[in-house]
């Protein structure tokens, strides 16, 4: 570059920002009509490095605008812009069956975004401008607190502010072990959030009880800065299991409402999940493979269906219940254990208590927006230290819309149930 | 089954969101109040401890609409610590609370760490004893003249007492020397968040510096010329792209290198309150000795505040001691090289955006070390709009300067 010309200059904006907010992401002062790349980088909290980019041209003025230009390739095209973020994945060169997740809350996200000259071998180059953009799951003033009871190990995030607030019970599912990062957000949101540590992380074991988490929803309930009659629930995966207990059967709580995302519905054991590896260790033979031996598992769901010693009874549902769950979800067979739900619940007189968001193209993992979409992860099974690569599914771009489309519901949900006013913005 | 869903009888939980949460000082933000009782009278209120300890509150007084909602950016303020319809009036009608030490100014020393503030929603129209309410709803705000990124650099070679602010990427980039005025300190803010817009700005003490603490001298042309040198020779400063920003007793120095430096070759100069009358011989020292021997002209307010407007005036009228700046530019021809911005009713400390207008405060004397309260003048309304509009025009005056082409083509992008 001349040393006469003038350098370009990238923006974000905002240049901080909560996960679940769009950017705009600027680059100006290029030369006019010329081919750019516009990447993001990412250093995970592995060590991996994960990217995203895409191709534009420079207008007459030499400028690039990511959320009203079009993307000519890369890893999205079109006009899309949080596609620096959703469309990421690991870099050339990375171990396979890698997974994006923040485990540490209280510091953001750092994401670079650079941009390059022409559309070919961008990595080789020093950009022509970058900045960084910091992406956060707890808002300013959100307070995390570590719960260390003797039933219930968990962290609770309680919203800034004098309070009370509702709460929300969050339950994940297989393999993650202790995931913060959905109650932070949903406490930068005004929901006190506690997240429930169950499952040891990367296995799907446990010895917890429903009982445990019955304890920890009085635990949020009893809390001195939440409105103890409206809690809810949400509950992803295996966890859905444990959330819909909680809405149907359980004597002990309430929930005022309850999410299940990617929902499942049978246990093997009357008071809880232990021993569910077992149990689905029984069906293996219904695992399948895909052209590349990724397995796929929902079939160990469908023999389920019937077949489970033990099943939530829709029909005793006695608070509002959203389910979200998507088409191509290749792990549970979702839609087929909604609609056996929802047949229940109809035949119960409740059908106005449940409803149903089914997204096209969408895998299993729904997860807050702009998050990453991987269609199949490294995982360890069935207690020993093998790994197999789970397929969940989706197609990225459908995937993407649906994690952005299903957290507003879901926020807008909560609110509905969670705080008083019908007319509540989303 | 419906019996189940209790109806609970108390008052919706109202929502209080400032958006964004994390901004940059000179960001604007929206804050939304939600779920409140319709058409309900509502008091808005921030609070921020600064770094010395003291409290500083605004707030204002609102009516919620039919569905329980404010937003401020829309709705007007009938009372408070402003009126009307303002955005971030919360910000720059910051004042300290009663029974405050008088004289306060508010300036961020650690730049590195976000301003916090408080924003809370209380029922009713209140204007005191917040303390004793509880709030409707309460939230969080940070504020940053550090955008990510940005790196700060103590700068200590070739005797110089600086701070030097790079911005986020590879660079290289347009350079500014950043000088504050007659207060001294190494003061940051302002170059941390002109960074944040693109520029390596380099904060430069020169008159409580090493050099002056040590040997009780004022500094001299040469230790400009060494923060400028030191900037061109940066490998992420381009060179032929260095700019300066001078405020009150900076501005001096500013113009006085724009005219005459040899060394010292500005690609465009910024003047924020001061003025060019200054003697041509000779450099800070001889300014200052200028200032010295006028102190005489200094009135005082009935509340013992200095006045130091007339130390400068009359402006001779002979015309070969001078006239005003712009008269002098137009009869050299050189007058398309001048903006004038002048705002009614602006006092002194212009600063970036939203921070709290001081009419007055504390200010000691560099050479005596007296403490006197300066009345530095100005509206708080009028103020706070004027360096609003005076830093987007900055920031745009840089803009097309420092990154501007050769033939300055490029239109002016919205900042």
């Amino acid at each position: 570059m001349s040393l006469r010309s003038p350098p370009p200059i990238l923006s974000v904006r905002p240049s901080r920002a909560l996960v679940d907010e769009p950017f705009e992401v600027l680059v100006e002062n290029l030369p006019p009509g010329g081919p750019v790349t516009v990447r993001s980088l990412h250093r995970s909290e592995d060590g991996d490095d994960w990217e995203a980019y895409g191709h534009y041209v420079s207008d007459h003025s030499g400028k690039v605008s990511v959320s009203e230009d079009l993307s000519f390739g890369g890893t999205f095209s079109g006009k899309q812009p949080m596609a620096l973020l959703w469309s990421m994945r690991p870099v050339p060169g990375s171990r396979s069956g890698l997974r994006l997740r923040k485990l540490k809350v209280t510091t953001p996200m750092l994401v670079n975004i650079s941009v390059y000259r022409g559309h070919n071998d961008f990595r080789d180059q020093t950009p022509l401008a970058s900045a960084i953009t910091e992406r956060w799951y707890m808002a300013p003033g959100v307070h995390r607190v570590d719960i260390r009871e003797e039933e219930v190990q968990g962290t609770l995030f309680i919203p800034p502010g004098p309070g009370p607030f509702p709460g929300v019970v969050d339950i994940w599912g297989g393999w993650g072990g202790l995931l913060e990062y959905r109650s932070a957000l949903l406490a930068s949101r005004g929901f006190a959030s506690l997240t429930v540590e169950y499952l040891k992380p990367g296995e799907l074991q446990t010895d917890l009880e429903f009982s445990s988490f019955e304890a920890a929803f009085n635990i949020l309930k009893d809390h001195p800065k939440v409105l103890s009659d409206r809690v809810g629930v949400l509950g992803s995966s295996a966890g859905s299991i444990v959330t819909l207990y909680l809405a149907a059967e359980s004597t002990a709580v309430q929930p005022r409402c309850v999410v299940c995302i990617s929902n499942a519905n049978c246990y093997p054991h009357e008071s809880g999940l232990s021993g569910i590896q077992h149990l689905l260790a029984k069906k293996f033979d219904k695992i399948r493979l895909d052209e590349n031996n990724h397995e796929i598992w929902r079939g160990i769901g469908l023999a389920l269906l019937d077949d489970a010693p033990y099943k939530v009874d829709m029909g005793k549902i006695r608070s509002p219940v959203l389910l979200v769950n998507g088409l191509d979800d290749q792990n549970w067979p979702v839609l087929e254990t909604a609609d056996r739900m929802a047949q229940v619940v109809g035949a119960a007189g409740k059908a106005h208590l449940l409803y149903r968001l089914d997204y096209p193209n969408t895998g299993h993992q729904i997860e807050p927006p702009f998050s990453p979409h991987f269609r199949a992860t490294n995982l360890a099974i069935d207690g020993t230290k093998d790994k197999a690569i789970l397929l969940w599914g989706g197609e990225t771009k459908a995937h993407s819309e649906a994690q952005e489309d299903s957290w507003k519901k879901i926020l807008s949900f909560l609110r509905q149930h969670l705080y008083c006013s019908p007319k509540a913005k989303i | 089954m419906l019996q189940q869903l209790k109806m609970e009888e108390k008052p919706c939980s109202a929502a209080l969101s400032v958006q964004p949460s994390r901004g940059l000082v000179d960001e604007k933000f929206v804050v939304l109040v939600q779920n409140t009782v319709p058409s309900c009278p509502l008091t808005i209120h921030a609070s921020h401890q600064c770094e010395d300890g003291h409290s500083w509150h605004a707030f204002a007084h609102y009516t919620s609409d039919a569905s329980g909602v404010v937003n401020v950016s829309e709705d007007c303020s009938v009372g408070g610590t402003y009126s009307g319809v303002e955005a971030m009036g919360l910000l720059w009608s910051l004042k300290p609370v009663p029974g405050s030490k008088p004289g306060l100014r508010m300036r961020k020393k650690n730049v590195q760490a976000p301003m916090v503030i408080t924003i809370s929603v209380y029922k009713g129209h209140l204007t005191e004893g917040f303390g004793d309410q509880v709030p409707l709803a309460g939230t969080e705000v940070e504020r940053w003249y550090m955008a990510p990124g940005v790196r700060r650099i103590a700068v200590t070679e070739d005797g110089l007492t600086a701070t030097l602010f790079l911005p986020s990427g590879p660079g290289p980039f347009p350079g500014l020397l950043d000088l504050w005025g007659g207060g001294g300190q190494l003061v940051e803010y302002r170059a941390a968040l002109l960074a944040s817009h693109g520029i390596a700005a380099m904060a430069l003490d020169y008159l409580t510096c090493k050099y002056t603490m040590e040997t009780g001298k004022m500094v001299e042309q040469d230790y400009f010329e060494a923060a400028y040198t030191f900037l061109q020779k940066h490998p992420k400063v381009l060179s032929s792209r260095i700019a300066m920003l001078g405020f009150s007793l900076g501005t001096s120095v500013t113009l006085k290198t724009a005219v005459y430096s040899e060394v010292m070759k500005l690609r465009c100069a910024l003047c924020i309150s001061g003025s060019h009358v200054q003697p041509l011989d000779g450099f800070l020292k001889e300014t200052l000795g200028y200032f010295n021997e006028n102190s005489g002209k200094t009135c005082f307010t009935e509340d013992n505040e200095a006045i130091w407007r007339n130390l400068l005036l009359p402006i001779p009228t002979d015309l070969s001691l001078k006239v005003d700046m712009k008269e002098m530019m137009e009869r050299a021809g050189n007058s398309h090289l001048l903006t004038l911005l002048s705002y009614p009713n602006a006092g002194h400390l212009i600063e970036p955006p939203y921070t709290p207008h001081a009419r007055s405060s504390l200010f000691r004397d560099v050479k005596s070390r007296q403490m006197l309260m300066a009345l530095w003048g100005g509206q708080t309304l009028e103020h706070s709009r004027a360096q609003e509009d005076a830093w987007r025009k900055l920031l745009v005056f840089l803009r097309k300067n420092l990154y501007g082409g050769v033939k300055s083509t490029s239109p002016l992008s919205n900042l």
